[in-house]
């Protein structure tokens, strides 16, 4: 996913000579393209996150369409207050991108990981919260943030993501969400790249006799309540499914939204990782298994609960 | 104000009001009637606490009314106890948290660069505020990034709010500190409206390099039983000494 945003923020600095990529010294030679046809629309700010979005906060107010790109964790809970004071506060138009987040850098440890980010920025005000699922959608989410106002976080993985879709997603209108496969048994709202699980866990319940429907998810705040308000008429049981605490995130927001809704017996299950550090050393695929976010343990939870 | 909204600070105010002074009148490039002009000077007052030498000083230069200052931190007022986005023309950023003014800064200094532009940004900053490791990280951006349209402006008044800023955090030298941090310096002291002007000034002298005056001022400054006595850092002066203040200010023909 990284490689696929270095590549379009790249060909949209091309057209718009607004952007300004802020990149807190990661993506080593990923910017390279960018740098030499542009060199005053790259800087590298250094280790020094706090400075950064003040820098984006500043250009921003002077007609400039930052982006600030980092990993998750050091992009979000490091400079919280940053992103409040400067961004929110004055309904700056930054966009954030944190690369790697949920579990992406797992064998790094959980200084690495990002899974209560989320929590921590749909608190906030006027932010808009995004997780593509796929390059794919990637793109069309940095296409639309680019020419929206205000403030937005963009979470994405790292590489190797399997693309879901197979065709470009021309205009992106917010909020929106993609049916992927249809079923009249359970609904899931897959967020982020957690999607092609989601997928392999509909294979699975299919075995079992139950006809999943999947929806990709990607936009967080605000939510796709269009979407919401179909599914949980439709469905008994809708599930949420995301690389994030269950505290906080994607699910949180639904069950929020639900709170607020008459609706008559609404199923909701919120998967999602546990309330706890993961100390254990593993890549992604297996952090994903022991978190219980993995096909086999979607597919287990809602065979679980709907028997 | 500060005895009117009941509010504190106002030592922290009176110690930055000869640099704003000398800022407004005597540096920044600027027009209170076209105040969101792309080419005017930026000043970012950063110390947000000290907000009513802010509004005072801006009110004066024309930006808006002084009828204005009656509603300083009122219920419902136009003036907030520490400034908020836009509360009225001429404030560049909300500050109060410490340690945003020079990361922003920056990134307004950097927008000219970009831009080709040749405006100034100015920031004026508590010493207390170098505490914030924003601060320098900061000052090695604008640095390496050879900003010298930048310019910090440090009131440097010895205390923060509950001690000595040398005490707490081993603040000297702080000349030699902005210096080592790649930027120029001076000293100054700050409550000399001719010395803090020329100094300003030595900013656009040719160098790749950004600007730092370090100003010695007092907490407090004219008012001799709030000189340096950091109860006042909290403390809201009663009637009786509002009265007294105004008496001493006067005698010194502060207020002309």
């Amino acid at each position: 996913m990284r490689n696929a945003f270095a590549k379009e923020v790249t060909l949209l600095a091309n057209q718009d000579e607004n952007i300004i990529l802020l990149s807190g010294d990661i993506g080593n030679k990923l910017f390279d393209e960018l740098r030499n046809s542009h060199p005053n629309r790259f800087y590298n700010c250094g280790v020094a996150e706090a400075n950064m979005i003040g820098v984006a906060a500043g250009l921003a107010m002077c007609g400039f369409r930052p982006i600030c790109y980092t990993i998750a964790p050091f992009l979000t809970y490091r400079v919280i207050e940053q992103i409040r004071v400067d961004l929110c506060y004055h309904f700056l138009s930054v966009l954030l991108v944190g690369t790697g987040a949920g579990l992406a850098y797992a064998s790094l440890g959980p200084t690495h990981h990002s899974c209560e980010e989320v929590g921590m920025l749909r608190l906030l005000p006027d932010i808009r919260i995004f997780a593509p699922a796929d390059s794919i959608e990637l793109r069309a989410i940095l296409r639309y943030c680019i020419n929206k106002a205000g403030p937005k976080y963009m979470r994405i993985g790292k590489k190797g993501e399997p693309d879901v879709h197979t065709k470009e997603i021309k205009i992106l209108e917010e909020p929106t969400s993609f049916l992927l496969r249809q079923g009249k048994d359970v609904a899931i709202l897959a967020c982020g790249s957690i999607l092609s699980e989601c997928l392999n866990s509909a294979e699975l319940l299919e075995k079992k006799g139950l006809q999943a429907e999947i929806w990709s998810c990607p936009c967080i705040k605000p939510l796709d309540e269009k979407l919401l308000d179909k599914v949980f008429k439709t469905f008994s049981t809708v599930v949420t499914v995301e690389e994030h605490s269950y505290l906080g995130g994607f699910g949180s927001a639904v069950a929020e939204w639900l709170c607020k809704m008459k609706i008559e017996k609404p199923k909701l299950i919120t998967i999602g990782t546990p309330d706890e550090f993961y100390h254990e050393i593993a890549d992604q695929h297996l952090a994903r298994k022991n978190l219980g976010i993995d096909a086999e343990s979607i597919t287990s939870k809602i065979l679980k609960n709907l028997n | 104000m500060s005895y009117n909204a009941k509010t504190p600070h106002l030592s922290s105010a009176i110690s930055s009001v000869e640099l704003l002074v000398a800022a407004y009148w005597n540096f920044l490039r600027i027009n209170p009637k076209n105040f969101n002009d792309d080419l005017r000077d930026r000043f970012i007052f950063s110390k947000g606490h000290a907000a009513p030498a802010l509004y005072v000083v801006l009110a004066k230069r024309g930006f808006f009314s002084e009828d204005l200052l009656e509603s300083f931190g009122k219920p419902g007022g136009t003036l907030p106890e520490q400034p908020a986005p836009n509360c009225v023309p001429g404030v560049e950023l909300a500050t109060g948290s410490l340690g945003h003014g020079l990361p922003v800064g920056c990134g307004l200094a950097l927008a000219a660069k970009i831009k080709g532009l040749d405006y100034f940004t100015m920031v004026l900053m508590s010493d207390g505020e170098c505490n914030e490791g924003s601060v320098w990280e900061a000052a090695m951006f604008a640095a390496a990034r050879e900003l010298n349209n930048l310019i910090v402006v440090i009131d440097f008044n010895k205390w923060q709010a509950t001690g000595r800023s040398e005490e707490i955090m081993a603040l000297s030298p702080l000349r030699e500190k902005w210096e080592s941090f790649g930027w120029r310096a001076c000293e100054v002291d700050g409550h000399n409206i001719e010395a803090i002007t020329e100094a300003m000034h030595k900013a656009r002298e040719l160098s790749n390099k950004p600007f730092a005056i370090i100003a010695h001022t007092v907490k407090g400054k004219g008012i001799s039983f709030m000189e340096d006595d950091n109860n006042w850092h909290y403390r809201i002066p009663n009637a009786d000494e509002v009265e007294k203040a105004r008496r001493e200010l006067f005698q010194e023909n502060i207020f002309v």
